[in-house]
């Protein structure tokens, strides 16, 4: 087995350029790799591209880089929540790629599984499909979409192990195993780090050949977005 | 009289049908959950990547790894599964989800809906909703008759951007249940004590109207 463990969070975004790609696993601040992404708004780089479901919130997540004027570009499905985001992207400040949501999990799975574009039926005859080649299958208008990569991508998991296979937990799944797939190099933060063997193969979510560093992280603060209870 | 947010809720309830899967939208749909008829069972499916998603918690058993995708704390019930956006999205769009229920901004009587944009004003995204009305074999709309102005929501066509074409198949206002048929509106039932000249007034396009219209029964 390849150890890919590392100590530092600064060993594990190590290699982090401005104008890069960077992809970010989670749904809204569930499953969000909290330990690189405040380390990366540490970080004198920006002009990135950010590929991620949303956007953080003002203080929090990819609110963080966002208030640094880290991120050029946003590719997302839903940003609401985010005056700063708000503020920046109606300023013209920040530039917006907004996709259906079935349509970016696709795109980034699909560029993890060498499929170079495929065609979906989401948002054809709407701004979505502007610019995009259209066809027919069985009497159903498609859009062509393509893959996303990325240079980096940084996701978390509720376990994994010294090889980087990945163990997630309920919603916190979400885009994480899809980004992992996409990564030049995926960064995976765990809650819990345990030695090879200690895992059972069949329960594994991500096989390690898509994790190339993975790091027991610090803290997770898990921040709830929306409490919701009832009595 | 108008119904409220939970009266749509509890009409909708009643499109239900037994042993189905059902995507509920942020909003009033959400409320559909709290009125399912007792002799019908539906499992609820969240795009964020739960099938079998239970009620709200009770105060304290709150995880935060366990959201709906309106990022509200949810519970999961016996039999759900967790998976990921690609597979969640590949029971949307493959046709696996049998009913979306969803909010509204507009829709136009050829089933187009507008929900995700306000040129200008208001930009959130689609999230999951293109994907949703992309592929759903049965969508109903749930949304107030007008908008805060006043305005029809009922229209024409629609004057924002669309989120899908031709794809709404009912809808359920405070005023109305309306059908979305090949020829345009038509209009199934009121709400009580609400009159079809009441509603006529509140449409911005044309309604078909066949004999008596029934007041709903909640």
């Amino acid at each position: 087995m390849i150890n890919k463990e590392v100590k530092t969070i600064k060993e594990a975004i190590k290699g982090v350029e401005s104008g890069m790609t960077f992809m970010f696993g989670g749904f809204g601040l569930c499953g969000i790799a909290e330990n690189s992404i405040l380390e990366l708004s540490k970080l004198n780089i920006n002009n990135l591209t950010c590929v991620s479901n949303n956007a953080g919130i003002d203080d929090f997540g990819l609110g963080l880089l966002l208030k640094r004027r880290q991120i050029k570009k946003m590719i997302s499905s839903y940003v609401g929540e985010n005056e700063e985001f708000e503020r920046q992207m109606l300023s013209g400040e920040l530039e917006v790629e907004l996709i259906p949501q079935g349509t970016l999990a696709e795109r980034c799975r699909a560029g993890g599984a060498g499929i170079p574009a495929f065609y979906t039926p989401a948002g054809h005859g709407t701004e979505v499909a502007i610019g995009k080649e259209e066809r027919i299958f069985n009497n159903k208008p498609h859009i062509l979409e393509n893959a996303l990569v990325a240079d980096f991508s940084f996701v978390k998991a509720w376990k994994g192990d010294t090889a980087g296979n990945l163990i997630f937990k309920g919603t916190a799944r979400n885009f994480n195993p899809l980004m992992a797939m996409a990564g030049k190099i995926t960064v995976a933060e765990v809650e819990e780090l345990v030695p090879i063997g200690e895992l059972d193969p069949n329960q594994i979510h991500t096989p390690g050949i898509f994790v190339q560093r993975i790091i027991k992280g610090n803290n997770f603060e898990k921040r709830i977005e929306n409490l919701t209870t009832i009595n | 009289m108008a119904l409220d947010k939970n009266g749509i809720a509890k009409r909708i309830a009643q499109e239900l049908q037994n042993n189905t899967y059902v995507n509920l939208g942020i909003g009033i749909p959400t409320l559909v959950a709290n009125y399912i008829p007792k002799d019908v069972n539906v499992i609820f499916q969240s795009e964020n990547g739960i099938l079998g998603m239970g009620p709200f918690p009770k105060k304290g058993q709150e995880d935060p790894d366990l959201i709906n995708a309106g990022k509200q704390t949810i519970t999961s019930e016996l039999g759900a599964v967790i998976f990921d956006s690609a597979i969640s999205f590949a029971m949307i769009r493959g046709g696996h989800v049998q009913l979306t229920v969803l909010g509204a901004m507009e829709v136009s009587q050829n089933g187009d809906i507008a929900n995700w944009k306000i040129p200008g004003k208001m930009v959130k995204g689609m999230g999951g909703a293109m994907d949703l009305v992309a592929s759903s074999e049965n969508i109903i709309v749930a949304m107030t008759h007008t908008n805060r102005k006043g305005m029809s929501k009922l229209l024409k066509k629609c004057t924002l951007p669309i989120t899908g074409i031709n794809c709404v198949k009912k809808i359920v206002t405070d005023l109305a249940v309306i059908n979305v048929t090949k020829k345009g509106f038509e209009l199934l039932e009121r709400a009580p004590g609400v009159t079809v000249d009441e509603i006529i007034n509140s449409t911005d396009a044309e309604l078909i109207i066949n004999g008596e219209i029934a007041e709903m029964s909640l």
